[in-house]
């Protein structure tokens, strides 16, 4: 029984990896990329919080904190976020689920990871060449993005190029969940994660495209004039931003989908019951992936678009909040009367629920024509998406790692150690976002470096709030790493999961099964 | 894994990829479609300035190229591979006769000093200067696929004389084609749009 591990492929030692089409390969290349992007992300943002400690100057200059942000965001969104479930959980474990042996595509699924890193690679140069960090904030509004003297082309560039990446893996993911499904893998005896995954795969087909024509056209913009976007030439800068918000909207979606499918992974392996309300999951996936594609509008409610948009794009926006309801009311009805382990892996994932609740509740008042008045580009905009990202998304991927590791890497971490990570997270997460609602119903704008000192207090909270969680963050990864090397030796199916990556044995071997599975039962079907 | 489960998945993907190429220019023709609500008179006053003729040839010679793509496609599953080679490089030299009239129509509006950013193209009304960024953005964006196709044909019918694409696996042929006919769908529509409708 060889692992994946001990494979022999035409390549040795680190060619063995970087040009291996094995999809649990190319997923591991994702999860250290990644991770890497996101301690950079996550270290971009506790130097911002340090120099909001105090107002006035601390200790960087106003035009680096503008920088700070723009790169936390852009490393945050499109290089840890957006491609985060996808390209890590789904490469290992959608082929895994649905009892194939690989991907469809496996050669243009190691392409994707190239491209991800040639467009990463282009984003983190833009940093050292031409006129220096971008400071745009992550969304290149313009027309200020066509006018600063900072290197905006090459960073706009690195996100065009990314972008392609994603549209591979997406063509990947529909095709291979079309195609691939083993015998009697029937769409409802699809785990959900597949579901979260293959919605999402949609979405990044459709919309990736459009924001790759609005970054075109504003690098056109850079280099040669054409005048589109360009308000001296006729241009229209609010078009920009619908185009920008058709893609950047849903790719929330993309951020959120597949992290709901975990959820509905690890809630009925640990209440030791089956799901609450299969279909009505896995249909609310793509009601979301459906709806959530024609709401951009509400981002710019105070843009100057017409009355009537802004009302329409509100109630669509209350609309989608229905099935994320549906998926929250299904979690919370599978754990009645469950015989609950209160294992990591769902620490994180209630986490995941009650922030992601907090989350989706303040988008609400966002979403209000009235109130978004008062609270566009506050504070309260800033705490609201980190609920909804971090709270929802990142706590979602460490519920994913905590669930998968002892899979994935054939070891298990030391189980204490996660429930005191967890603590200082969930204490550090709200010290240092809650405030932020606070800030923003008072007033305080975003993206700004000073601040009045009424506010002081709160920013103050706020920052020892990240000292908190990134401590977390260091106990809960130093523990995996150390688990890495040191841990002991997995079980095949530790957590007693009824889904087809728990038959296997840990890690899975080279082409996962040695005969393709016959399916004849449901994902979640346990036996009594 | 049989070879025919495979041909399943590469006409699903190939679909998958011309759908998100379809977005790409979608999103360009939003731009069209808005700008030229909110300057109907000058758009229809600037494209009158297009050189009509180049534009209906151009016309002709890349719906002949689609014509001459399917007949290759058809030979092949013929088993006349020697015909169908004789179509598909037919195809691809309609394609650089397509580029060849494009770069005489666009050196001639340069010629008149109508580019992006130029200081005469600037003077002109907002509007036009809008219209002549649509034109050479979208022809620009569409004749780089164009381009693309042509590598993409030449490199299939170089697999086709080394017999590696032959009537029993003729997916790799059909495939670029579908690109090649989109390639020529986005056009129908840009024709009319840019050269017609004045």
């Amino acid at each position: 029984m060889s692992s994946f591990y001990e494979e022999r492929g035409r390549f040795k030692g680190i060619f063995g990896w970087i040009f291996s089409t094995d999809h649990k390969r190319i997923g591991l290349l994702y999860l250290l990329a990644i991770l890497s992007f996101y301690a950079v992300g996550v270290f971009l943002g506790f130097l911002m919080r340090l120099e909001l400690i105090a107002p006035g100057p601390t200790f960087m200059r106003p035009q680096t904190y503008n920088a700070l942000f723009t790169l936390h965001g852009v490393i945050m969104i499109f290089l840890f976020v957006i491609p985060g479930i996808p390209a890590i959980f789904g490469n290992f474990f959608l082929p895994i689920q649905i009892g194939a042996k690989d991907v469809a595509f496996p050669r243009i699924n190691l392409l994707s990871w190239w491209i991800y890193m040639a467009g990463a690679a282009l984003a983190i140069l833009s940093l050292f060449t031409g006129g220096g960090p971008i400071d745009t904030g992550w969304t290149f509004y313009v027309p200020y993005s066509l006018r600063t003297p900072v290197n905006v082309s090459l960073a706009v560039l690195g996100v065009f190029i990314l972008g392609f990446s994603s549209i591979l893996t997406g063509i990947n993911f529909v095709t291979t969940t079309h195609q691939l499904r083993a015998p009697g893998m029937t769409w409802f005896r699809l785990p959900l994660f597949v579901w979260g995954i293959y919605a999402t795969a949609w979405i990044q087909i459709l919309v990736t495209p459009v924001v790759g024509i609005t970054l075109l056209l504003t690098l056109m913009e850079r280099l040669v004039g054409v005048g589109i976007f360009d308000p001296a030439k006729g241009g229209d800068p609010l078009l920009y931003q619908h185009l920008f918000w058709i893609y950047s909207h849903p790719a929330v979606y993309i951020m959120i989908l597949p992290a709901m499918g975990i959820i509905s992974e690890i809630i009925p392996v640990f209440a030791r019951r089956t799901i609450f309300g299969y279909k009505a999951i896995a249909f609310s996936s793509l009601a979301i992936a459906i709806v959530g594609s024609f709401v951009w509008g509400h981002h710019m409610f105070v843009s100057g678009q017409s009355d009537l948009a802004s009302v329409i794009f509100s109630l669509l926006t209350f609309l989608v909040a229905v099935p994320s309801g549906v998926k929250v009311f299904n979690w919370v009805s599978t754990l009645y009367k469950g015989s609950i382990e209160v294992a990591p892996p769902l620490l994180f994932s209630l986490t995941f629920i009650f922030l992601f609740s907090i989350g989706g509740l303040t988008g609400l008042f966002q979403g209000a024509l009235a109130t978004d008045v008062h609270l566009h580009d506050t504070y309260w905009v800033v705490g609201h998406f980190h609920y909804v990202i971090f709270g929802g998304t990142a706590f979602a991927i460490f519920g994913a790692l905590h669930y998968w590791f002892p899979k994935m890497f054939g070891r298990m971490y030391h189980k204490k150690i996660p429930y005191l990570a967890w603590a200082l997270l969930f204490v550090g997460f709200n010290t240092l976002y809650f405030p932020m609602l606070l800030l923003g119903w008072e007033g305080m704008p975003r993206r700004y470096f000073d601040y009045l000192p009424q506010f002081h207090t709160l920013q103050f909270v706020s920052t020892v709030g990240s000292w908190i969680l990134i401590a977390g963050l260091i106990l809960m990864f130093g523990n995996l790493i150390h688990a890495l090397f040191k841990g002991q030796k997995a079980e095949d199916n530790p957590w007693g999961g009824a889904t087809l990556e728990w038959q296997i044995s840990s890690p899975p071997p080279t082409e996962n099964f040695y005969e393709i599975p016959r399916v004849e039962r449901g994902p979640y079907e346990y036996s009594k | 894994m049989g070879n025919h489960k495979n041909e399943a998945y590469s006409r699903l993907g190939m679909w998958l990829f011309l759908l998100s190429e379809i977005l790409l220019f979608g999103g360009l023709f939003i731009l069209y479609s808005v700008y030229r609500f909110q300057n109907a008179q000058i758009f229809h006053l600037a494209a009158e300035a297009l050189n009509r003729p180049i534009g209906t040839i151009n016309t002709i010679v890349l719906l002949t190229s689609s014509l001459t793509m399917a007949l290759s496609i058809y030979f092949l599953k013929m088993e006349k591979p020697r015909r169908s080679l004789f179509f598909l490089f037919s195809t691809v030299a309609l394609g650089v006769l397509f580029l060849i009239n494009k770069s005489v129509e666009w050196s001639i509006k340069f010629h008149h000093g109508v580019y992006p950013n130029a200081p005469r193209l600037l003077e002109r009304e907002r509007g036009e200067i809008l219209f002549y960024g649509l034109y050479y953005s979208m022809t620009g964006l569409h004749a780089l696929h164009v381009l693309v196709g042509i590598g993409i044909l030449s490199g299939v019918g170089l697999w086709m004389m080394r017999g590696r694409i032959h009537h029993k696996h003729v997916l790799p042929l059909e495939n670029s084609g579908l690109y090649w006919h989109l390639v020529d769908i986005i056009w129908v529509f840009l024709f009319p749009l840019f050269y017609l409708i004045t």
